[in-house]
């Protein structure tokens, strides 16, 4: 792809389109099927000396930093052969990866949260797909109908909030901002670029990534002090 | 060492465990009985913390359990039916618990002890299991802790190693230690227990020794008596 594009920041983009869908995927079916999978570990080890939160947040931390390595490594490996770090695109592709973690970070804490709440394998790894597929395809949809449906209204407002609520489309965002090609973003694309290209919207945004983190990672804490095993 | 006051604890609509009292001071091996269902795992769970009562207080060494873990360094658990991650071996297992706790382990005596050394290297899901119970057995007993609970120690073992378990179970006795047992195997609870406990509905139906559940039913029979225990709740 690299050869073909002969243009890294193109490279970016088409890259991005793949990462923001396959990154959330990826975390939430392996966190899902990680949990289940060492049920039996856990079994074992509760009966141990050890504390109930560091067993859980142990195995999700696991889970969690193993992909991000994958990420990195994957990504990194191949554009740093292409000659990166001597390019101008290198912010592009950073804040490429940074997103990528994040998204890695929250999809498998969101996973782990619904396959702590059930214990049914089955209706765990459906209810991980279902949460997948709403957030980096139906949220989007109801979104723009809503966009369509009001139109008459004035809706910058509205979209940046919607935005916020969905860290695929926060990440989505970033990275489009930081590529500057925010004039492809239809007529709210302005509002964007002055929200989000401001020191507070990008603190904002970062910052509404790591509550993305660390909400689900409490609710883990939280549920596992009560859960029966 | 264990003091268990009203204890209660629901899963969804069934009631499992109704205001339990449990005192238990002495040295020596308790049983807990009861018809299947009656709370038994459910009380030995609570005292491990994996399951968390609704209502009432569990303390041993006179300090409450709830939401610790480091009573746990002076416990050992068998549970009743051994899940082990697969992926390891045998040796694998035993030496992650031994760094876990990170107390001084008698391994080497107990592996001898239950004849496991030929298979140690085999991986978990290769083992029978009579197998995953000598290694459940050896991971239990391995660190001598003062209280020791066992929930159903003798399922899928054959008679010699049956014997071995009686024998070596005697001998913690003597050394001092607290065992709770559970089991379905009567002669083995008539055998080795000098404390029963029955549990019933979630509550301790009978608490004394052997020879009193046979004075009080009026049974010449361990068996039998614990047979009219339970028949004469339906009277």
């Amino acid at each position: 792809m690299l050869f073909l594009n002969n243009d890294l920041n193109t490279a970016v983009i088409t890259l991005m389109n793949v990462i923001i869908m396959l990154v959330p995927l990826i975390g939430t079916i392996f966190g899902v099927m990680y949990y289940y999978n060492s049920r039996e570990f856990t079994e074992l080890l509760l009966a141990q000396p050890v504390k109930r939160s560091s067993i859980f947040l142990g195995q999700y931390f696991g889970v969690a930093i193993s992909l991000s390595i994958s990420l990195v490594l994957g990504l990194g490996i191949p554009f740093a052969a292409y000659g990166l770090f001597k390019s101008p695109a290198i912010w592009d592709f950073v804040m490429l990866l940074v997103t990528g973690l994040f998204l890695t970070l929250i999809f498998s804490a969101l996973a782990f949260n619904i396959a702590l709440s059930n214990e049914n394998k089955i209706k765990g790894f459906g209810y991980a797909i279902l949460l997948w597929l709403f957030l980096a395809v139906i949220y989007d949809g109801l979104f723009l109908l809503s966009l369509v449906y009001f139109q008459e209204y004035p809706l910058d407002k509205f979209s940046l909030v919607a935005t916020m609520f969905n860290p695929i489309d926060l990440s989505r965002i970033l990275i489009l901002l930081k590529l500057d090609i925010s004039a492809l973003l239809s007529y709210t694309g302005a509002v964007f670029k002055q929200f989000f290209g401001t020191s507070f919207g990008s603190i904002a945004s970062i910052s509404m990534l790591v509550l993305w983190v660390v909400l689900p990672l409490l609710r883990i804490a939280y549920v596992v002090r009560k859960k029966d095993f | 060492m264990v003091s268990i006051k009203n204890l209660h604890k629901k899963f969804g609509s069934q009631k499992v465990l109704d205001g339990l009292e449990l005192e238990i001071k002495e040295k020596g091996i308790i049983a807990i009985l009861g018809p299947n269902g009656s709370g038994k795992t459910t009380l030995i769970k609570s005292i491990l913390g994996m399951v968390i009562p609704d209502k009432g207080t569990n303390k041993i060494d006179g300090k409450d359990i709830k939401n610790r873990w480091d009573y746990r360094q002076q416990l050992d658990y068998l549970p009743q039916i051994a899940n082990f991650p697969g992926n390891l071996k045998v040796i694998e297992l035993i030496t992650m618990i031994k760094d876990l706790r990170g107390l001084p382990a008698r391994d080497k005596e107990l592996i001898d002890f239950f004849k496991i050394e030929h298979f140690l290297d085999k991986k978990l899901t290769k083992l029978s299991g009579g197998m995953k119970q000598k290694v459940n057995l050896v991971l239990c007993f391995m660190f001598d802790s003062p209280l020791i609970i066992l929930d159903e120690p003798t399922s899928g073992l054959d008679p010699v190693s049956l014997l071995r378990l009686r024998k070596f179970i005697q001998q913690e006795k003597e050394n001092g230690k607290t065992i709770l047992i559970t089991s379905h195997i009567m002669d083995f609870v008539e055998d080795v227990a000098d404390r029963i406990i029955f549990l019933l509905e979630g509550k301790i139906y009978f608490d004394g020794t052997v020879n009193e559940l046979k004075e009080s039913t009026q049974e010449p029979d361990f068996e039998h008596a614990i047979a009219k225990l339970l028949t004469k709740e339906d009277v």
